[in-house]
């Protein structure tokens, strides 16, 4: 990508563009007077944490606000015209036509009433930029450079009937469909498993360059990045914090903030000897209704050490944590936790056996009632377990929210009064409060931005040292692996595929689908895609 | 099989289900009410001889549970009964056939509630759809208060002030509208205009604050923000990708005002002398005329259970994922 050389004049100029948005009663600066300026043919990344401005600006370079959002300031010009300044019905013009989208749900931006192929061209066939007839044909080559399935006949489809990688293709082709100028891609690849986005990636990374189209790829994922654009241009707060181009950007940082991006994926933590047994499964099964989710898992779980589970959705690492935690009673086999055995069902557990196991989740927000304050939050198991009341629980809630590096002064809140991060400390400190030895944190970082990400995996660390707490920790994301597990679970379609220590895992040779996994992983390369593509070709190719 | 069929079949056989439940509450409610048709119908006569004389005739002395069996076998041959009035003195039987009384009423009702459905569901949709078009302006927030003026009145009020307005002010349209059997069509349509006035004006405002409620909702979801940038226009918004998608809540709602119509039009059928079910119903409640009530009752019933599946099966045909499944 980097090295294309058909890059052609300036496409779009954006000076000094300060967007506000409307919210607690009052207007807030999102982006700050930003500079952009985007050649024809280029990919340009725009990279930064949540609340960076980086959606807003890359929406903004259509033309377009979302609602409760103002430009108060700046140009936008597009083609020598100021699109700050243009009637609605004049970007609409250009809108599906000249320039085009691709959000990043894409099973909730496809209008679930209407067929793939219609949703397709409806703005190439409304621009007249194709007859109907062409514009479909046209379509279904699109789906086949894509490399989606069934070309002639996938657009026949509704959007439920497809799969999210499939529908995230599909959306590529709609926005590909009436050739534009520009296309803005936002977060495309987010809600996607690893190893469907690095398809969806060479697909979306090929058939722009095959039409030479200029874009602009919004993502918190710095290795996505480098392996999408030319240009890479860092966001902070709404402000630029550098730019620069992909290889020297990823070489060469200048500034502190993205040093501490890019070094946030050297956390590594060594690996702790195993001990005795804490947990243990063996030969779990356990379904959903008739659908069985679980076959035959047995993973052991050592005292003071951490177990990481990693697959894709839909591998069965939520529901191990449900069936351990007692909410989802197995079919079959058992559980022994400190060498005795966990009845199946929660309601069957002693107060003493549910306190010892406590849980953490990925959505901090929906895991904590809105209307408590921090300090019932917190208090609520110590209260439940331990019997604490009056000053002494008050003592102990003021000792937990310094564990979790926060203070007192955090008692009185509301979980809305908190940031991401605060939230799930929070949500951490509820555990803690109940004097656990097992915790099991179910994609705790997986909401989280990358800085913030480090901080909460650090503070699980010290813990864990400090109160030897033992982990299991269920994740999809492999260089959370890497910086926290001493043991790895891998799971695939609820099967333990392989398991051991983190070392071992990820040494070399690996079970085919341990391989997959982990080769899908985006590197900080930014020939680690075409490499990979190239690489696998050749295997199928001498498979065949 | 199509897993819709499939679908439909369920909710046909829970709504044959329900009917039964309903004849029994019907049935049981009935024994509750205070005095029976023979001591209605005796009145000052009445001694206790007389009484019990016209209550064996009728059937009425044996146990509640045959007398519910009786009615349930006759209904499922399709037989009403015949009405207890007309029965003025032992021995003298000129009842009619409960059949015979309802039907031309029923009719009349549903020609009532068909004219007021045929004004109001297109007007109350296009009212919807266009104050969500056009929501927060002018248009939108006269069209609101009017239409939430209309049903903030009882029907008869609405009633009278049309009579007073396009009677008496304005002589257009009849204050009466006795309507019979032999009268024309159109001549039908002349003397039930008000009457379907009063009802489309208190019908009205539900089905379309329900309509513009439902489009407005799906306008904040992502797909609607897609369309925008592909280039759609408010009008393909709103027609193309919103109204689609808001059929399921719409269609409920309708068909509870239609519902509506048939069920509980009695107010207006007084105001307006209008010889319908609902007027039937209560002077046979009057006159303990048992077979008319609970044919009436079942009725209505009937109408509700029907529209209610006719709401679930255009939500489930209108609901891609139903339509289309994987």
């Amino acid at each position: 990508m980097s090295n294309k050389t058909k890059k052609g004049d300036v496409l779009l100029e954006i000076k000094g563009l300060k967007i506000q948005g409307f919210s607690d009663e009052k207007w807030h600066d999102i982006v700050k007077g930003v500079d952009l300026k985007l050649h024809r043919g280029e990919v340009l990344g725009l990279i930064g944490e949540s609340g960076a401005g980086k959606s807003t600006l890359g929406l903004a370079a259509m033309g377009y606000t979302q609602p409760g959002c103002r430009i108060t300031g700046g140009e936008i010009l597009f083609d020598g015209s100021d699109l700050a300044q243009l009637s609605e019905s004049e970007k609409r013009g250009l809108w599906g036509n000249r320039m085009t989208y691709v959000a990043q749900s894409a099973a909730a931006s496809f209008n679930p009433a209407h067929r793939l192929l219609d949703q397709t061209t409806a703005s190439t066939i409304r621009a007249k930029i194709m007859p109907r007839a062409e514009a479909h044909s046209d379509a279904k080559t699109l789906y086949g450079a894509l490399n989606l399935p069934d070309p002639d006949h996938i657009g026949d489809r509704y959007p439920h009937q497809v799969s999210g990688g499939q529908l995230q293709r599909v959306m590529t082709a709609m926005a590909m469909s009436p050739r534009p100028d520009l296309i803005v891609f936002d977060e495309p690849t987010t809600a996607l498993d690893v190893t469907t986005q690095v398809e969806v990636l060479s697909s979306m990374r090929a058939i722009v360059e095959e039409f030479n189209t200029a874009a602009i790829y919004i993502t918190h994922d710095l290795a996505v990045v480098a392996q999408m654009a030319d240009v890479i241009k860092v966001l902070r707060y709404g402000e630029e914090v550098e730019e620069s181009s992909t290889r020297v950007m990823l070489s060469d940082p200048k500034e502190a903030y993205t040093k501490s991006l890019w070094s946030v994926r050297a956390l590594e933590k060594p690996i702790q000897k195993p001990s005795d047994t804490l947990l243990s499964l063996k030969g779990i099964d356990a379904s959903y209704g008739t659908v069985k989710v679980l076959h035959q898992v047995d993973i052991e779980v050592p005292r003071g050490s951490t177990v990481a589970v990693v697959g894709e959705s839909g591998s069965g690492k939520s529901t191990t944590a449900r069936v351990i935690t007692g909410l989802l009673p197995q079919l079959a086999g058992s559980i022994e936790f400190n060498g005795e055995a966990l009845p199946k069902k929660l309601s069957e557990r002693s107060k003493d056996q549910k306190r010892r196991i406590q849980m953490i989740y990925q959505m901090a927000d929906t895991a904590m009632n809105p209307r408590q304050t921090v300090r019932d939050i917190i208090g609520r198991p110590l209260e439940f377990y331990l019997d604490m009341r009056g000053e002494k629980k008050e003592a102990r809630i003021v000792e937990l929210l310094e564990m979790i590096e926060l203070d007192a002064s955090f008692l009185a809140r509301l979980p809305g009064e908190l940031s991401g991060g605060q939230k799930q400390r929070i949500c951490i400190a509820r555990a803690l409060a109940a004097e656990p030895e097992f915790v099991i944190c179910d994609e705790v970082t997986s909401a989280l931005d990358q800085i913030v990400r480090e901080g909460i995996l650090k503070l699980l660390l010290r813990l864990q040292d400090e109160l030897g707490l033992t982990y299991l920790f269920i994740t999809h994301d492999i260089s959370t692996v890497k910086a926290i597990a001493d043991q790895v679970v891998v799971m695939n379609q609820g099967e333990v595929v392989e398991q051991g220590l983190k070392t071992d895992v990820f040494q070399p040779p690996h079970p085919e689908y341990t391989n997959l996994l982990l080769s899908s992983v985006p590197e900080m390369d930014p020939d680690w895609l075409t490499n990979l593509t190239r690489h696998r070709l050749e295997t199928a190719g001498n498979a065949v | 099989m199509h897993p819709i069929i499939a679908i439909i079949l369920n909710r046909l056989v829970l709504g044959i289900v329900t009917l039964f439940m309903v004849s029994l509450i019907i049935f049981i409610s009935i024994q509750m009410l205070p005095g029976d048709f023979a001591e209605a119908i005796l009145a000052r006569a009445a001694t206790e001889e007389t009484v019990a004389a016209l209550r064996k005739e009728l059937g009425l002395d044996r146990h509640p549970v045959l007398l519910y069996f009786d009615w349930i076998t006759a209904l499922m041959s399709g037989d009403l009964g015949n009405s207890y009035t007309g029965r003025g003195v032992i021995g003298a039987d000129e009842s009619r056939a409960v059949f015979d009384l309802v039907a031309p009423r029923l009719k009349n009702t549903l020609f009532l509630a068909s004219f007021a459905a045929i004004i109001a569901v297109p007007l109350s949709l296009f009212l919807g759809i266009t104050t969500a078009l056009y929501r927060n302006s002018a248009y939108d927030r006269i069209m609101n208060m009017s239409t939430l003026t209309t049903i903030s009145f009882p029907e008869f009020f609405i009633a009278y002030i049309l009579i007073l307005f396009l009677t008496s002010l304005f002589p257009i349209f009849p204050s009466l509208a006795n309507v019979d059997a032999d009268t024309e069509f159109f001549e039908r349509l002349y003397w039930s205009a008000l009457p379907a006035l009063t009802l489309t004006l208190v019908i009205l405002a539900h089905m379309m604050r329900m309509t513009r409620a439902a489009i407005i909702n799906l306008l904040a979801s992502p797909y609607i923000q897609m369309a925008r940038l592909s280039g759609a226009t408010p009008r393909e918004l709103i027609l193309k990708h919103a109204l689609p998608n808001a059929w399921a809540p719409i269609v409920t709602v309708i068909t509870l005002n239609l519902a509506n119509l048939v069920v509980g039009v009695v107010v207006v059928e007084v105001v307006f002398v209008y010889p319908g079910i609902g007027q039937l119903m209560v002077d046979a409640v009057a006159s303990r005329d048992i077979p008319v009530v609970q044919s009436c009752a079942l009725i209505f019933a009937m109408t509700y259970i029907l529209l209610n599946l006719l709401a679930d099966i255009i939500g489930i045909v209108t609901n891609p994922r139903l339509l289309h499944p994987k």
